[in-house]
């Protein structure tokens, strides 16, 4: 972000910046950056704080009165919610599958729902929603020691397929949690620690890693802190 | 769940531990107008697309270009290593678009810019696609737009 503040600044544009990492943006050195110490992926805030929203932008606004370079900071701290969602997954409905994949089959209809409200999904950067429980058996396969050379994946891409998986399980969770908008990281702590597919990912990306296969087919499977 | 704690405290640190891309004699370009009457754009580094558009690649170093209209927006970029569902609740946490409407509205700012951009934010370490090809060409058509002010959000 702050490249292309240079780079805007160079062709004759003003620019502030909403900086997320403070260490960055203070070497980087962009004219005008508002720091905010809020949980990454969320520049603005919160979801649906309007007041909030606007106020970050009034601030941000505010440097073009500096005549000069100059990073402020937010005065506001918003840390990340680390608690999973409150979300129940539907009960195993063919115990003869793999665990995740009879959960995202459970999970289709409030995937579904989503899609009809919404419009629109972020699932598809490689396979569709019908691929998912595919995946998923492919996934397990690895994740409980066959050799992952041997069973190709749908979608090939191992960080796109997890990405994919992610999304699915993200918007059925939307649709089925009840209370608050989930914190940060909440959706996150749901799909690691309480969901099949989520520990079948991490079994998986476990098991490539033991299998000697390339870092970066492994590393960007789930956040790299798990 | 401490071991999630760590999450965005990880990544904060990681970015620290990276070196920059340095800018030698860097600009600086005041604001030629009044704020109130400034159009304003949105530059994201979210990898925000249409569902109609191409998707992001990897280590894309292109844009794709938004209408001021457009709210039904993917968010592809690559890394799990940030939050993606603050974004799916409610756009403008990332993409305050609704937000500058309200701000034109109101007489804040002068108006809001037919068209936005969205780079990725994984971009080669050099930046130099960026810095050299497709930043430059992006100016150029929030130039053409018109545009004084350009709100740089991350993710």
């Amino acid at each position: 972000m702050s490249a292309l503040a240079h780079v805007f600044e160079a062709a004759g544009l003003s620019t502030v910046v909403l900086a997320s990492m403070h260490e960055v943006v203070e070497r980087m050195k962009p004219p005008r950056a508002l720091y905010c110490e809020f949980p990454l992926g969320r520049p603005l805030g919160r979801p649906g704080d309007v007041e909030l929203q606007r106020d970050v932008l009034e601030r941000a606004l505010a440097l073009f009165d500096s005549p000069h370079q100059v990073l402020r900071t937010h005065p506001l701290v918003i840390e990340s919610d680390e608690q999973p969602l409150a979300c129940s997954i539907p009960p195993r409905f063919d115990p003869a599958l793999p665990a995740a994949v009879d959960e995202a089959q459970g999970l289709r209809a409030a995937y579904n729902r989503s899609l009809d409200h919404r419009g629109f999904t972020a699932v598809g950067r490689v396979i569709d929603a019908d691929t998912i429980p595919e995946a998923l058996r492919v996934l397990d396969r690895w994740a409980t020691g066959e050799p992952w050379t041997e069973h190709p994946l749908p979608g090939k891409n191992t960080v796109a397929v997890c990405h994919d998986i992610r999304s699915y399980y993200t918007e059925a969770a939307l649709e089925l949690a009840t209370g608050p908008a989930p914190g940060s990281r909440s959706v996150e702590a749901w799909f690691h620690d309480e969901t099949e597919a989520g520990r079948t990912v991490l079994g998986a990306r476990a098991a490539l890693q033991a299998q000697g296969a390339p870092f970066p087919f492994w590393f960007y499977m789930t956040p790299g802190h798990r | 769940m401490s071991e999630t704690k760590s999450g965005d405290a990880a990544m904060r640190e990681y970015g620290a531990s990276q070196e920059v891309p340095t800018f030698d004699d860097p600009a600086f370009t005041p604001l030629s107008t009044p704020l109130s009457e400034a159009r304003v754009a949105i530059v994201t580094s979210a990898a925000l697309h249409r569902a109609d558009q191409e998707r992001f690649s990897p280590s894309d170093t292109k844009y794709r270009v938004l209408d001021r209209g457009d709210r039904d927006l993917v968010m592809g970029h690559w890394s799990p290593n940030f939050d993606h569902t603050g974004f799916q609740l409610d756009l403008n946490v990332v993409y305050p678009i609704d937000r500058l409407e309200e701000l034109a509205a109101d007489g804040v700012i002068g108006d809001v810019s037919p068209r936005h951009f969205a780079f990725a934010g994984n971009q080669p370490a050099t930046v130099s696609e960026l810095r050299l090809d497709t930043g430059p060409a992006c100016a150029n058509e929030l130039l053409a737009d018109g545009v004084d002010i350009v709100v740089l959000t991350p993710v």
